[in-house]
């Protein structure tokens, strides 16, 4: 178990990584998307059995979407022709490795409660009775939040404005 | 295991009911003929991806079978079956996008951009086809679903969900009506540049998809193995056959739909009956 | 699989994720930096769950939100980029922070 999550870690993080390295848009896409299959992987590991699949399921529609998008917009989405498209690395890099520094400062100082109580018999139970009880109002506002993103993405994805199809806005 | 060789010999059952249908060759002289077929190239193709595309479509549809039950027993012990057939499903999202963008080839591209409006047409509705069936079996686990329609399969009175699941069984697998992503109109779309061995495992992993789909469709709408005389393990695998007969024999008759009509119909028919049904489902398993 | 070794990931994948962030140009590369950043929270969640307190579903909960956050900002960011592409051709930050185009 122990060592499956350490292939697993390093190999979310080394994907990860790579997203920022490769050229290809379809690559860096792809490598993100199996950053996120580790991590699904990671919470099966915990014993999230219903969490991990569905952040499988999830990610593969999204890095799918993600694709057609980052196809749509880079100039250079086949990374056939090399080029750099980052500002400032050295202060990215700066500030990344700073922060990681005080994070891993912090977790490895810090003296961590101890685990008390034990898993339930089936934690996706736990979690559906958690959020249609106690936790409804996190439902509630997840719900709201995906409406409101519905509909103002709709908003500004199209192109038509309030008169119509050639668009006074 | 023997669950997923049984869904194999399925998959090998559809493609020669396709063949015998069609009056071509059968399953194995194809394959035979694909062995041997030196692999065309494209200039500047993406190898690593194509190959990633091709491979991880049998390979998801073996890990769905895992989850599958015959009778009560499937290969892995797993309490959110529904679930993970489900990610496994989508996978085929990702392999015929990167089929078609892997090779480096514009219809080849065409055809996987047309699958993923198919599939983000198709998969709401078979989301909540799946809903359906788990919410009236209280439980994501396939065996449990299976067994929780006594008298009465899911199927019967929960019309609307099935229809939907069998429709989008056909959308999965890119099959029949869906299967514009292979279309002719675009010379053979996402599986045009494959050739040789990746042509034989792609179009194997479409047969996967298809008989992995059909046999989900017993436990959740068909009883499971609910019938008389024979064993729970041969009712499955004899409904599961003739879940797969029908989906293939679609293909015969039906015309292929446009992507653009299939996304109208599917966000404003489909998605609004099938959360009817569930409305009634729900109200139904309630009390 | 002790708590730190959760907390260690989480922080791997966030800041590879910050980094990404503040380096790229292009608004679609940053967006994935951002889900890498959140990626890391949802390790650091799964881990106190596990590790801290398996009892009480909060952490599963923080998942599930984590899980809905990443797509919500990948629609609303893709949004903004075909609407800011559409009437300026942009999709560089840099361009994007000039006031007129």
């Amino acid at each position: 178990m122990t060592v499956l999550f350490w292939v697993l870690a390093v190999a979310a993080v080394a994907s990860g990584a790579a997203v920022f390295a490769v050229g290809s848009m379809a690559r860096a896409t792809f490598a993100l998307l199996a950053s996120f299959l580790c991590v699904g992987g990671e919470l099966l590991l915990a014993g999230l059995h219903y969490l991990g699949v569905l952040v499988v399921l999830m990610m593969i529609m999204e890095m799918l979407v993600m694709a057609v998008f980052m196809v749509m917009y880079m100039m250079n989405p086949a990374g056939l022709m090399p080029m750099s498209m980052v500002h400032n690395r050295r202060g990215a890099l700066a500030v990344a490795g700073g922060t990681f520094a005080v994070l891993v400062a912090g977790i490895v100082a810090i003296p961590w409660p101890a685990r008390r109580g034990g898993p339930p018999h089936d934690p996706a139970f736990a979690l559906g009775q958690a959020i249609m009880g106690p936790k409804m109002l996190v439902m509630m506002v997840i719900g709201i939040a995906i409406l409101a993103t519905m509909i103002a993405t709709v908003v500004l994805a199209t192109r038509t404005g309030r008169y119509g199809e050639d668009g006074a806005r | 295991m023997v669950e997923v060789l049984l869904l194999g010999a399925l998959a090998v059952a559809a493609a020669s009911l396709d063949a015998a249908l069609d009056g071509g060759p059968g399953p194995f002289r194809q394959a035979a003929r694909l062995l041997v077929m030196e692999r065309r190239m494209t200039p500047r193709a993406d190898r690593p991806l194509t190959r990633i595309g091709v491979v991880s479509l049998p390979v998801a549809a073996a890990l769905a079978a895992l989850v599958v039950p015959f009778g009560g027993h499937a290969a892995l012990d797993s309490r959110v079956g529904v679930v993970w057939f489900n990610a496994m499903e989508v996978v085929a999202w990702g392999s015929v996008w990167l089929a078609g963008w892997g090779v480096n080839s514009a219809f080849a591209l065409v055809g996987g951009y047309r699958f993923i409006a198919q599939g983000l047409a198709y998969e709401l509705p078979h989301m909540f086809a799946l809903m359906t069936a788990a919410l009236a079996a209280h439980s994501l686990d396939l065996r449990v679903i299976g067994a929780a329609q006594g008298g009465l399969w899911f199927g019967v009175w929960m019309p609307v969900a099935f229809a939907v699941y069998l429709l989008s069984a056909l959308a999965m697998a890119f099959w029949g009506p869906f299967g514009a992503p292979l279309g002719a109109d675009i010379a053979g779309g996402a599986a045009l540049e494959l050739s040789g061995p990746d042509r034989l495992v792609f179009l194997a992993g479409r047969y996967g998809l298809l008989a992995v789909a059909s046999a989900v469709a017993v436990p959740l709408f068909l009883g499971g193995g609910d019938g008389p005389l024979l064993p729970a393990w041969l009712w499955s695998a004899v409904k599961a056959c003739a879940v797969l007969a029908l989906l293939v024999w679609t293909r015969r008759w039906s015309p292929v739909l446009r992507m653009d009509r299939f996304v109208q119909a599917a966000w404003t028919v489909l998605i609004p009956a099938v959360l009817l049904q569930m409305l009634v489902v729900a109200v139904v398993v309630v009390d | 699989m002790t708590l730190q070794a959760f907390l260690l990931l989480a922080a791997a994948l966030f800041c590879v994720g910050l980094y990404g962030a503040l380096s790229q140009q292009s608004v679609v590369m940053l967006m994935m930096g951002l889900e890498l950043m959140i990626n890391g929270i949802v390790v650091a969640a799964a881990g106190f769950w596990h590790r801290v307190s398996p009892g009480a579903p909060d952490g599963q909960v923080l998942v599930l939100v984590a899980i809905t956050v990443m797509a919500l900002e990948m629609a609303m960011g893709f949004a903004v980029v075909t609407a800011l592409f559409r009437t300026r051709d942009v999709d560089m930050t840099d361009d994007a922070g000039d006031l007129k185009g």
